[in-house]
């Protein structure tokens, strides 16, 4: 029964904003009503829950590095020092808080205080740019470069080269993965000779696939190194989340409803007209959800990607964060988790909208 | 409206004398051998039939006997193991537009519409015509179909006997020399199963392209039929009996009904089927 309604509600995207819509808009069934406010009602006390959860851990937590701290001190430097230290910690002062899970409420100061920052580099970068303007109009009636900011890149900078990463990671998985499917799905000895090495590179790691393009895209490709490392974590995330995509679309084009496959048969269709009339329409379903689950890959593994390449992405953050260990580091953290959380469930959303789209039964185009 | 009578439209085979150029589908020796584990399984041996031109056959049998094996076989979707089977004296090698297949299932294209699917077959055979004729032809067959509001559905948005509908629709419009017809019928409710008899058959007087057609429904084998070919029961299944139906054309669900040779060829099939 659960699992019915999980999955029911899986196919309908952006099913939960429906209740804040039937909320809004004025309803007289009043079953209806009822219903969608129970529905609005549990996600917001399931919030609720995971909120005061998370707080009364990190309190736990808190208290338990505190103590710790403290008996610390008690052995190593006597009674004073402890009573100094529970002291410190009582005041709130910076220096000697307990470094552990932040609470929520930490992690939303840190969000604000990383979008005040991205708001004052944007300041900055405006600035910058005025004050250029002149200049690099000069630099440029010459014929040299125009001197471009440099200074560090925003929150919400990282966000965004993260997202444009997937992206271009993804495009790369598609080009790459759709072809070689239909033609490997069109042809059962392509499809044996493809299989072993399907099979032998599918489980390979993020971690792997970085270091082989690191080593091929290094020898080929000489740009500046922010290019490079965008070049190499997009490939590397391509490489590692097409396999969803691949398998799915050989499969999708291998296993075409036989009763097409005959009508096609019976009217004599040439091999262009079979395939993107009767194959490729049939087998699109599949294809969208190899691209979902690619594209959820894509998001996941970037994440180590960028680590590893030192892209200006969300991977480095949280890594430069935890390297830092300055007292906000660790709510920053959280704050990056809970935003690729979110961008990653919008991307799934999205997708999940694309694919509704194009099965049978809403598909407009042919 | 066509007034042929069946007795033209009919060889003399019950004499044995066949007319050669009156004969569309001849199928002879037939033979055919599923190989298994435990060594070949024959489900056709020594099958002959000869189906004349304009001729409606039907086929009655039990399930598994082979009659859809037969069918496929000559719209060249399965490989004959034995004998012949040849269109118009030239041998049958793998499908072709010219056996029109009616599907148990309506297997319609549903990212299509009703139109489109019938263009798909019928661009591919009047490739020659325009652009406007052939869409002129679709629709001509839709239209007799009873589908004129339905032209732009999607065929997933439409009823299962809408969609075989457009089956019906699909198969006239590339206007076969032979029109198989695989239980055409054996998924709709006895209502609609009604209707598109009427509509098969209406467009059928018109038409009067050679079908051969498989039923499980006794009634349906008399009402659209020339003759009835009654098959044996599988194994090496083969013809078994064959009943020539004397009603005149066109006929109508109640004069058929009204005729006093009805029951006795309701009888008849029945008996053997029973046997």
């Amino acid at each position: 029964m659960e699992q019915e309604i999980i999955l029911k509600k899986d196919r309908q995207p952006f099913s939960f904003v429906k209740p804040l819509v039937a909320k809004l808009t004025p309803k007289f069934n009043r079953g209806d009503l009822l219903g969608s406010l129970k529905k609005t009602g549990i996600t917001v006390i399931s919030i609720l829950l995971f909120i005061g959860l998370w707080h009364w851990g990190a309190k736990a937590l808190y208290d338990v590095e505190a103590d710790y701290k403290i008996e610390k001190a008690l052995t190593e430097r006597g009674a004073e020092a402890a009573a100094a230290e529970r002291a410190c910690i009582a005041s709130g002062d910076s220096s000697c808080q307990p470094n552990t899970l932040p609470s929520p409420s930490q992690v939303w100061a840190s969000l604000q205080s990383l979008i005040a920052d991205h708001k004052i580099i944007k300041a900055d970068k405006a600035a910058f740019v005025e004050k250029m303007a002149a200049t690099n109009a000069k630099l440029t009636a010459k014929g040299k470069d125009p001197i471009v900011y440099t200074g560090r890149a925003s929150f919400i900078d990282i966000v965004f080269t993260s997202i444009r990463t997937v992206f271009a990671g993804f495009l790369l998985a598609l080009l790459i993965a759709v072809p070689i499917g239909i033609i490997i799905g069109l042809s059962a000895p392509l499809r044996s000779a493809f299989n072993w090495f399907i099979q032998v590179f599918k489980p390979v790691s993020p971690v792997v696939w970085y270091l082989l393009v690191f080593m091929i895209v290094k020898t080929l490709y000489i740009g500046d190194s922010t290019d490079n490392a965008f070049v190499i974590s997009f490939i590397s995330v391509g490489l590692c989340a097409m396999w969803a995509t691949l398998v799915n679309t050989a499969m999708g084009v291998s296993s075409v409803d036989k009763d097409y496959i005959n009508v096609a048969k019976v009217l004599k269709l040439g091999t262009f007209q079979k395939v993107f009339k009767v194959i490729l329409p049939s087998s699109l379903p599949l294809i969208f959800t190899g691209l979902r689950i690619t594209l959820s890959v894509a998001w996941m593994v970037l994440i180590a990607i960028e680590l590893l390449a030192q892209s200006q992405g969300l991977g480095l953050f949280v890594w430069e964060e935890f390297q830092n260990g300055a007292n906000d580091s660790n709510s920053k953290i959280i704050v990056a988790m809970f935003v690729i959380g979110i961008i990653g469930f919008l991307l799934d959303r999205f997708m999940l909208t694309v694919q509704n789209m194009v099965s049978f039964n809403k598909n407009e185009a042919v | 409206m066509n007034t042929a009578t069946i007795d033209t439209a009919r060889g003399t085979s019950e004499n044995g004398i066949l007319y050669p150029s009156k004969v569309m589908l001849d199928l002879s020796k037939l033979k055919k051998v599923y190989p298994t584990p435990k060594g070949d399984y024959v489900v056709l041996e020594d099958l002959d039939l000869q189906i004349m031109k304009e001729e409606f056959v039907t086929i009655i049998g039990h399930s598994g006997c082979g009659k859809t094996t037969m069918l496929s076989m000559i719209a060249g979707l399965n490989p004959i193991s034995g004998g012949n089977i040849a269109v118009l004296g030239n041998p049958v090698k793998g499908p072709g537009p010219d056996r029109g297949v009616i599907f148990q299932s309506p297997s319609l294209m549903p990212w299509m519409t009703a139109l489109q699917n019938v263009l798909l077959g019928v661009n591919q055979v009047f490739s020659h015509a325009t652009k406007a004729q052939r869409k002129d032809i679709a629709k001509y067959y839709l239209h007799k179909v009873g589908l004129d509001g339905a032209f732009n559905k999607k065929a997933s948005e439409l009823s299962q006997g809408m969609q075989q509908r457009v089956g019906i629709a699909r198969a006239f419009a590339i206007k076969p020399k032979v029109l198989l017809l695989d239980e055409p019928f054996g998924m709709l409710d006895s209502l609609t199963r009604g209707e598109l008899q009427d509509i098969l058959i209406e467009i059928w007087n018109k038409e009067k392209i050679t079908a051969v057609m498989i039923t499980h429904d006794v009634d349906e084998a008399i009402f659209l039929a020339d003759r009835v070919v009654m098959m044996t029961s599988g194994p090496r299944a083969k013809i078994g009996d064959i009943l020539n139906i004397d009603f005149q054309r066109p006929r109508t669900r109640k004069s058929v009904l009204d005729h006093p040779d009805y029951y006795t060829y309701r009888k008849h099939l029945i008996d053997f089927l029973e046997h």
